[in-house]
């Protein structure tokens, strides 16, 4: 059974403004973003199966609904994230707190060595990838994988909409690759066409991309995203998936989706 | 203006990912150039690869450009630390753990910035300023108590020579010696060069110079005519030779001999083995060679060709010498020194026809000085080239054939 965590979007608002979505002007309404959030819950509790570990939503760190930031698990080893950006900063001591009293191995990166965890590293069994540019830096990837023994590719990501790796890349798991290839330098195209067959890569079009298709939490054969994505859906039923399309559009005014909302614990 | 660099790092899955190729093809997209110092690849798929690269660019601002550019996909400026530097503990004594110098550009890194070593020459220490603001190669007799001296490694770093523009036979930059190859071209290049000094020595660029040191086969295998006239046109303004050379040059006008031998006749005359003798002490009787040439004794020939044009020679003995001729410095180490203060402006060397005073001057010289090793024994020009003065282009030739093509190339009609 697979394991997320998440955290409920009680303090959840635009407090700041850190990438090209959020508008302090474009206020998330706090009943329609919880609404969306326990529509979210449900589905992955009740239609995927998930296990889910709720933390406890503190005062000031509106972000922290998106726990795929709270750091890189491994087994039993947890990577808490280091934020690039000072507003969120601040949620890096409640991540590291909850991985320790859950009893992970916790590894501290050095400060100023930015890694903002799930949304930037994700992997098939493998091989892992690793976004950089935006916002983690290519070197903490080196230590990284020093920590996790584990082969960690940099990709570098060249559009400010598409900030962490999780928003333009998707791994799924019969192996295929959900991805937005614009979103990536030519160096990392060319990477990611040389390491994942062409029959496993399922490009997602432009304005599904914009609409976060790619943000997308897939457990066994369940993959839930955001609504208005057509033709991905359609992509994924013919490779056998069952997409669970939701509307997440109050988490949009802050750059994030489904995907962005959990982190797989194992 | 030595190219500005400095050394990255970059490590991590950079092979497969791409990364290095990003990074190398940064710098070339963005005019540099680069050295990969040391690539280790990772043994499997888990285990990082690491690079050392040696970024240069034309100026500082484009260096530092470049180093922004690559810094982003991981590539880290190595951790430099300035040069540490140690009390010379006597006159004459470096301490124990000095830097000893090799004759290419150095740079040693004072308070944060690098800054260039004055008057590079191979086997040397280098001596910091007591302000911290310039550092000056120097020879182990010359330290005086208490000067800073860089000692260890860190803090000091060695540019390799840039290409030349001018596309030549020095431009190959190889240590190449032969007794095959033509010489014909070699001596072009020579000549243009020297035709190009001389040209900007006439616009008042005093600055530049052709230093030639010699041996006596120049005057033995009948030479002279042509470095006279090479130095009476201008194209020669330091001269380093010995009391040799000097002595069968005022023999060929006194006695029309060089070490006995007729040179007209080309054969052995009575007694002429005095001659050489007799020229040393006619001059030591008139008290100095510039005596000599200016009251008419030594009219002609190299040495008053020197005199004329104010070509700067230095005049270094030996202990096999007879004599010597006045001038002649008999102490090894003041005659090293004199050499090493002639060549500040030296731009092109020609090393013709002596071992002792070819090796001697390849020692001084800095790597970026152009030179010309002539000589018949292929030996000489090996030795200096094996003495890592790769700049040294060899030519395995007579010393006269040499100087009389070089000077018909530049004009010279007999």
């Amino acid at each position: 059974m697979s394991r997320l965590l998440v955290c409920p979007p009680d303090y959840f608002r635009i407090e700041y403004e850190i990438n090209p979505w959020m508008r302090m002007s474009n206020q998330a309404d706090p009943v329609r973003a919880s609404a969306q959030w326990h529509d979210l819950m449900t589905v992955l509790e009740d239609r995927v199966g998930a296990l889910l570990e709720r933390m406890q939503p503190m005062p000031g760190v509106p972000d922290m609904v998106f726990t795929a930031n709270a750091g890189v698990v491994d087994g039993r080893r947890a990577v808490p994230s280091r934020f690039r950006h000072p507003e969120r900063q601040r949620e890096e001591r409640y991540f590291e707190a909850w991985f320790r009293e859950h009893g992970y191995q916790v590894t501290l990166l050095e400060e100023n060595l930015y890694f903002e965890g799930a949304g930037d590293l994700l992997g098939f069994p493998d091989a892992w990838f690793g976004g950089y540019r935006q916002r983690s830096d290519i070197r903490a990837y080196g230590r990284l994988s020093e920590i996790l023994q584990r082969e960690i590719i940099p990709v570098e990501l060249v559009d400010s909409h598409f900030y962490h790796l999780d928003t333009c890349f998707c791994p799924l798991s019969g192996g295929e690759l959900l991805y937005y290839p614009a979103a990536f330098d030519p160096y990392a195209q060319t990477v990611i066409v040389n390491r994942i067959s062409e029959d496993r890569r399922l490009v997602v079009p432009q304005p599904e991309a914009l609409r976060f298709a790619c943000n997308a939490v897939c457990v066994g054969k369940h993959v839930v995203l955001p609504t208005g994505c057509p033709e991905t859906v359609a992509m994924l039923e013919a490779r056998g998936y069952k997409p669970q399309p939701l509307p997440l559009d109050e988490f949009m005014k802050a750059g994030g989706s489904a995907k962005c909302l959990t982190l797989a614990l194992d | 203006m030595h190219a500005a660099q400095e050394t990255v790092l970059l490590q991590g899955h950079i092979i497969d990912s791409l990364i290095l190729a990003k990074v190398l093809d940064t710098i070339l997209m963005m005019g540099g150039t680069f050295d990969l110092q040391e690539v280790r690849i990772g043994g499997t798929r888990e285990e990082p690869s690491r690079a050392r690269i040696v970024v240069r660019a034309a100026s500082p601002e484009l260096l530092k450009e470049i180093l922004e550019a690559i810094q982003p996909h991981g590539a880290s400026v190595e951790r430099e630390s300035d040069c540490t530097s140690q009390p010379a503990p006597a006159d004459g004594v470096f301490p124990d753990a000095f830097y000893a110098t090799t004759h290419l550009p150095t740079q040693i890194r004072l308070r944060g910035r690098w800054i260039d070593v004055d008057a590079i020459e191979m086997d040397l220490g280098i001596r910091v300023d007591r302000g911290l603001t310039a550092a000056k190669a120097i020879p182990m007799g010359e330290v005086k108590q208490g000067d800073a001296i860089v000692a260890g490694r860190d803090g000091i770093r060695v540019l390799p020579l840039e290409r030349p523009r001018d596309r030549d036979v020095f431009s190959f930059m190889e240590a190449h010696v032969s007794a095959e190859r033509p010489h014909g071209y070699v001596i072009a290049d020579v000549a243009r060069r020297m035709q190009t000094i001389r040209e900007q020595r006439e616009r008042g660029k005093s600055d530049v110079k052709v230093l030639l040191a010699g041996g006596p086969a120049i005057i033995h295998a009948g030479g002279r005519e042509a470095l006279t006239w090479l130095i009476d046109s201008g194209y020669i303004h330091v001269l380093f030779c010995g009391n040799a050379l000097a002595a069968h040059d005022m023999e060929a006008h006194l006695f029309g001999t060089s070490l006995g031998y007729a040179l007209s006749a080309g054969r052995a005359v009575p007694r002429g083995h005095e001659h050489h003798l007799r020229t040393i002490n006619r001059i030591r009787a008139i008290g100095s060679i510039e005596k000599a040439v200016r009251t008419g004794v030594v009219p002609e020939g190299i040495m008053a060709a020197c005199v004329r044009r104010g070509v700067e020679v230095v005049l270094a003995g030996t202990i096999r010498d007879d004599g010597p001729l006045p001038g002649v410095i008999t102490d090894s180490v003041a005659a090293q020194a004199a050499m090493r203060r002639a060549l500040p402006g030296v731009s092109l060397a020609l090393l013709v026809a002596s071992t002792l005073h070819a090796v001697a001057t390849g020692n001084l010289l800095p790597a970026t000085v152009p030179t010309v090793c002539v000589d018949v024994n292929p030996a000489v020009p090996t030795k200096l080239a094996d003495r890592g003065s790769f700049q040294a282009v060899g030519l395995v030739m007579d010393a006269a054939s040499f100087l009389r093509e070089l000077a018909r190339e530049l004009g010279w009609k007999a």
